[in-house]
């Protein structure tokens, strides 16, 4: 989020879109219900399905999956052909006015720079702007120049009429005009509008694309930084925000620093592209610190190991040849290139895309490992269940480990939820059994490993035998402890930079922002954005003091919201280029004569004048927001709306090139998608509220209320095919076919795409052949093994199925 | 369930006297559920379970949202979900059912077991399970259709609105539990003038048939509903209309009672009377036989081999 949940009751109107917060965030929710009780906002909800979110929403618009950017496009050109932009904003604090350069081009679905043979975009040198002597940013203030950033966008976005739009989402005309009007009513720095989405726009292969095109819709309705805006990821665990802070990705590391290619492999290499000089005249590039962060965190990985002549241990590092994401990770297996798998709170089984290259992956480790609270189908994806797991146990030598952990309850730590706000959590009870944390289980792991690389030696043993691992308990170190060094500390006593002879911090002393984290060595800390969340005054994450002074819903005593605290992202923004708030009602952060001041932490340097020109976008180079994202995504530095990779209908934009052109296909997956001759219907996966991914049907009461898996039809379609409520269903797409009992459904109606009713249908996602519910299908057993192709997060969302009547599946004899 | 004291009882059931009310008369609660905040989240059924340590049995999938289907005796309150269409647009009507807690309840009334439903001063109506004889009177007498009678104890089961908590100053479980603040607790008429604000902002908002819901055909309830649509209650899953205890129960406990109590004694002292006069009945053998034949003639040929 770049706003915070309590920050949801400050928003006039309230966007659900690529989520379904009642249904999968039902207690942050309360602040949307609060946000219309209190503020007199509208929700609208924009999805294929009437959900529980559209229940109680004033505007409900349907769209088929897959098909956001279009319809977000389609907003943006709205929002620009009839000018309700808020125009002050754009022009201070966008790229909008930046002139790009002449090598820059779209044509027929493809940006410059696209290899046929590679299917890549090898050369995207022109997606930037042109640059003068100096090196800075080329602009044109008075928005004429025909390749300034806003000519560019509206010509690019000139393409989705309502009547595109219409015709690619089947959204009515009429229904999306309105929801762009009510949009508009934001436009102004009186009104705030915010955005909340979840996984309805990330398991996209246009994912990153989806949230991109929603950003910059705000950006042009002026609501970034300021409350009640923002463009909010509902994340779907308590800690996930956590995990992704924490280097979630396999080619980050801590706090979103980047882990060396194997095309970088020295530090000078590393730091070669790392400059990140100001493109724009007296910008703050706050990235500039980039090697104060990196520095420190070498430092806490491999302390005394980590010299400025060894370039601070960089060579420990692993050089990453390409992403090891979950999709790739199930494509090695299933291709017999792995030995092992450590399966940590993760139900690969029915987690990845594409059940049957997941289980015959699985079948060819050699060994996995396990670590859950709970039974998974991962740990008995050998055990046969009949139709609901057809596994052959003789056939698989694969030897399974499972390591029971504790839940969370049953350990102490922190959480870091969706508003970036890093809580502590207490033990409640002792794990059953031998049940051990998860800290205890990898730390005994570890200190096995290395006592054998130390006795034996191995290929490359140093950054094992020299990573630091100064617990008071190896073996089982203390939470706070971890957190104490993700925080940071002094190595040596820290001068003060103005006094030589006063010192700062000592030598040991917790650091209390990352504004002190040098490049010399002298500090560790394990991930720069969590400084300050646990100082010398104590753990900020134990915080609970409930207190908002300003009623904005900025309770600065409660946790600690990296960065800095802040709860609101950009927030300079809430102010125009003078300093002043756009509004008395949006009042947030504000500049008083001599400092920067108001509700929240400001995201700015405290007493830099506005006068100075400084834009609030400091993590960019420009200072200001980028409508035009340059280079940064990989496919395209605008939205372009692709089809999904199970293609509905052939893309009416440029049907030569329907999906995304770059998407990752592995060889093994040629014929792995479906179309629509064959499988003629559209099929959605979804989380029910009573459940939480594949745990709570291992939980009694949860079961009670969800007991069994259904298949969510219109009634339009069931009528066709002679469904009726609770009939057996088979559901196939080119990847497996499952079965469900009927929901027969007004929620669901024929969208009409490019003029032909289209049929969705939907399926949630948590049964399985364990635990407390009904046996039900694995619904991965339908879902393609694409994904994104910024992050990789797999296209669960939009695929091509179809649908007939058939009988109840055969329980198996023994479970 | 009941954990508050018997000074605190307004009526008793099949009782003509309650004990005197000696304490200040308790505040009257109320708990108001908005429609139209509720998700359907069934957050509030499983607070429910939890808090009154019930175990409701694992179900199937049943075509719709609704699970369990209908109330149980060990699912005092569940969601229902309407799909209703309106031209080109669609609501989807959420309503936690459950009991009422009437100002004038109709079990209360139809029971015939003496202090097996109670309703305290602050009106909950409460079943006292040690006194409930299961004979499902007061299904008959809800006109909510609330009361499950359970095949395990042969005793009736409803919502108590927690009067364990409600006693000790807390909220439901319900509302404890509820995350959009669709279920509010407090004194019945605070709800009252709760319900008046989220009215007006309903109405604001294009619902201009918006209304609380508190029947007066049963004096009032302690549970009652913000409805988008007042004016068709029945829309919301078959809430009623205008509910009214079933004439049947007014008749039974009404003007039935003397009659009925007359024709008991009026038996009584027939049998008397006819013992008295002609003696105790005798079975011929004629008769015995005749018994034999209507058997079948099974019995007697099992009974001498």
């Amino acid at each position: 989020m770049t706003n915070s949940w309590n920050d949801i009751k400050n928003a006039d109107v309230i966007l659900v879109m690529g989520g379904n917060a009642a249904e999968a965030h039902p207690c942050g929710f309360k602040w949307v219900t609060e946000a219309k009780s209190n503020n007199g906002a509208k929700l609208v909800v924009v999805d294929p399905r009437f959900t529980r979110s559209a229940a109680v929403a004033d505007m409900y618009a349907p769209l088929r999956p897959g098909t956001d950017i279009a319809f977000l496009s389609g907003v943006m050109r709205y929002l620009l052909a009839n000018n309700k932009i808020h125009a002050d904003y754009v022009k201070a604090f966008t790229n909008a006015s930046y002139i790009v350069k002449e090598g820059y081009g779209f044509q027929d679905g493809l940006f410059s720079g696209y290899d046929q043979a590679r299917k890549a975009y090898t050369d995207r040198s022109g997606w930037d702007y042109e640059f003068d002597e100096q090196g800075m940013a080329k602009v044109d203030d008075t928005l004429q120049h025909p390749r300034c950033v806003l000519n560019l966008l509206k010509a690019h976005v000139e393409r989705y009429t309502p009547e595109m739009v219409e015709r690619i989402c089947g959204t009515p005309k009429a229904k999306f005009l309105q929801v762009c009007e009510l949009m508009a009513t934001t436009a102004n720095g009186e009104r705030s509008m915010t955005s909340m989405y979840a996984l309805g726009w990330t398991q996209h292969t246009t994912g990153a694309q989806n949230i991109r095109s929603m950003a910059m819709i705000q950006l042009l309705l002026g609501n970034m930084g300021v409350p009640g805006g923002g463009v909010n990821a509902l994340r779907g665990h308590a800690n996930v925000q956590g995990i992704t802070d924490l280097a979630l990705l396999s080619t980050s590391t801590p706090g979103y620093l980047v882990l060396p290619t194997d095309r970088e492999p020295t530090y000078a290499d590393y730091m070669k592209s790392r400059g990140f000089k100001p493109i724009r005249p007296g910008q703050t590039s706050f990235w500039q610190n980039y090697p104060k962060f990196f520095v420190s965190q070498q430092k806490a990985f491999f302390g005394a190991a980590a010299t400025k002549d060894n370039d601070w241990a960089y060579e420990y590092l692993p050089k990453f040849d390409a992403s090891y994401d979950t999709l790739k990770i199930v494509d090695m297996m299933a291709a017999g290139q792995m030995n092992g798998l450590f399966a940590q709170g993760l139900n690969i089984l029915l987690a990845a895309p594409d059940k049957a290259k997941v289980q015959s992956g699985l079948a060819k480790l050699k060994w996995l490992v396990v670590i859950d609270p709970l039974e998974t189908e991962t740990a008995r994806f050998w055990e046969n269940h009949g139709e609901f797991h057809n596994a052959n146990p003789k056939s698989i030598q694969t030897e399974v480990i499972q390591l029971p952990a504790n839940a969370f309850a049953e350990d102490e730590g922190s959480f870091t939820n969706s508003s970036r706000v890093i809580q502590w959590h207490w033990k409640a009870a002792d794990g059953p059994g031998e049940s051990r944390s998860d800290i205890q289980i990898m730390s005994e792991l570890f200190s096995r490993l290395r006592a054998l690389y130390a006795k034996n030696g191995g290929a490359y043993p140093d950054p094992i035998l020299k990573l630091t691992w100064n617990y008071t308990n190896p073996t089982n170190p203390d939470p706070a402890e971890v957190l104490k060094e993700i925080n940071g500390y002094a190595i040596e006593d820290l001068p003060d930079p103005a006094d030589a002879n006063r010192v700062v911090l000592r030598a040991g002393q917790l650091l209390p922002a990352f504004a002190m984290m040098r490049d010399d060595g002298k500090t560790a800390g394990g991930c720069w954005i969590y400084t300050g969340v646990y100082t010398e005054a104590g753990n900020m994450a134990m915080r609970r003091d409930a207190s908002d002074p300003t009623g904005k819903g900025v309770h600065a005593n409660w946790g600690f919201a990296w960065p800095a605290n802040r709860r609101v992202l950009y927030n300079r923004a809430s102010a125009d280029a003078s300093g002043k708030p756009w509004s008395e009602r949006k009042k947030y952060v504000w500049w008083n004569g001599t400092r920067w001041t108001g509700a929240d932490v400001p995201d700015y340097a405290p007493t830099v004048a506005p006068e100075r020109g400084v834009g609030p976008f400091i993590m960019n180079h420009e200072g200001t927001a980028r409508l035009f994202s340059r280079a940064a995504m990989a496919d395209g530095p605008f939205p372009e709306h692709y089809e999904p990779m199970d293609a509905y209908i052939a893309n009416p934009l440029h049907p030569k090139v329907s999906t995304n052109p770059i998407t990752r296909v592995f060889a093994a997956d040629a014929k792995a998608f479906g179309t629509p001759d064959k499988f003629p219907i559209v099929a959605t996966t979804y989380r029910l509220t009573e459940h939480f991914h594949y745990w709570t049907k291992s939980v009694h009461g949860n079961a009670v209320l969800q007991p069994e898996l259904f298949v969510e039809i219109g009634e339009r379609l069931a009528k066709a095919k002679g469904i009726k409520d609770t009939d057996w269903v088979e559901i196939s797409s080119q990847r497996g076919t499952i079965k469900a009992k009927a929901c027969v459904t007004k929620r669901l109606r024929p969208i009409m795409v490019d003029g032909k009713p289209c049929d969705v249908i939907g399926l949630p996602i948590h049964y399985g052949f364990i635990g407390l519910t009904r046996k039900g299908y694995a619904t991965n057993v339908l879902t393609p093994p694409v994904g994104d192709i910024s992050v990789n997060t797999p296209e669960y969302k939009a695929f091509l199925v179809d649908v007939k009547k058939t009988t109840a599946p055969a329980q198996p004899a023994v479970a | 369930m009941a954990t508050l004291q018997s000074l605190d009882i307004r009526r008793r059931s099949a009782s003509t006297e309650v004990p005197p009310q000696v304490r200040k008369a308790s505040v009257e609660v109320a708990k108001l559920i908005d429609v139209s905040k509720c998700i359907g989240c069934k957050a509030c059924q499983a607070a429910c379970l939890a808090w009154n340590d019930l175990v409701q049995p694992v179900g199937y999938f049943d075509g719709n949202y609704d699970n369990p289907v209908d109330l149980t005796p060990t699912s005092w309150t569940v969601m229902k979900f309407t799909e209703i269409e309106k031209g080109d647009d669609l609501e989807w009507l959420i309503r936690k059912d459950g009991c009422m807690h009437c100002d004038d309840p109709g079990c209360l009334k139809a029971c015939p077991a003496p202090g097996a439903i109670v309703q305290y001063t602050n009106g909950i109506v409460d079943f006292v399970s040690e006194n409930c004889i299961g004979c499902g009177y007061c299904v008959k007498g809800c006109p909510f259709d609330v009361p499950r009678i359970s095949r395990v104890d042969r005793k009736a089961y409803k919502c108590t609105l927690c009067s364990d908590r409600v006693a000790v100053g807390q909220a439901p479980a319900c509302a404890k539990a509820c995350p959009t603040q669709a279920i509010y607790f407090g004194s019945k008429d605070d709800m009252i003038v709760h319900a008046e604000k989220r009215i007006a902002d309903l109405k604001s908002r294009g619902y201009q048939k918006a209304g609380l819901y508190n029947p007066p055909g049963v004096g009032g309830t302690h549970v009652m509903y913000v409805l988008h649509h007042a004016d068709k209650p029945s829309l919301y899953a078959g809430l009623p209309d205008d509910p009214k205890i079933s004439p049947m129960v007014g008749f039974w406990k009404g003007a039935m009672k003397p009659i009925s109590l007359a024709v008991i004694a009026f038996a009584g002292v027939f049998g008397f009377l006819h013992y008295i006069t002609k003696g105790p009945n005798e079975v011929s053998d004629a008769d015995e036989r005749k018994g034999d034949e209507l058997a079948g003639g099974q019995t007697n040929s099992r009974g001498r081999s």
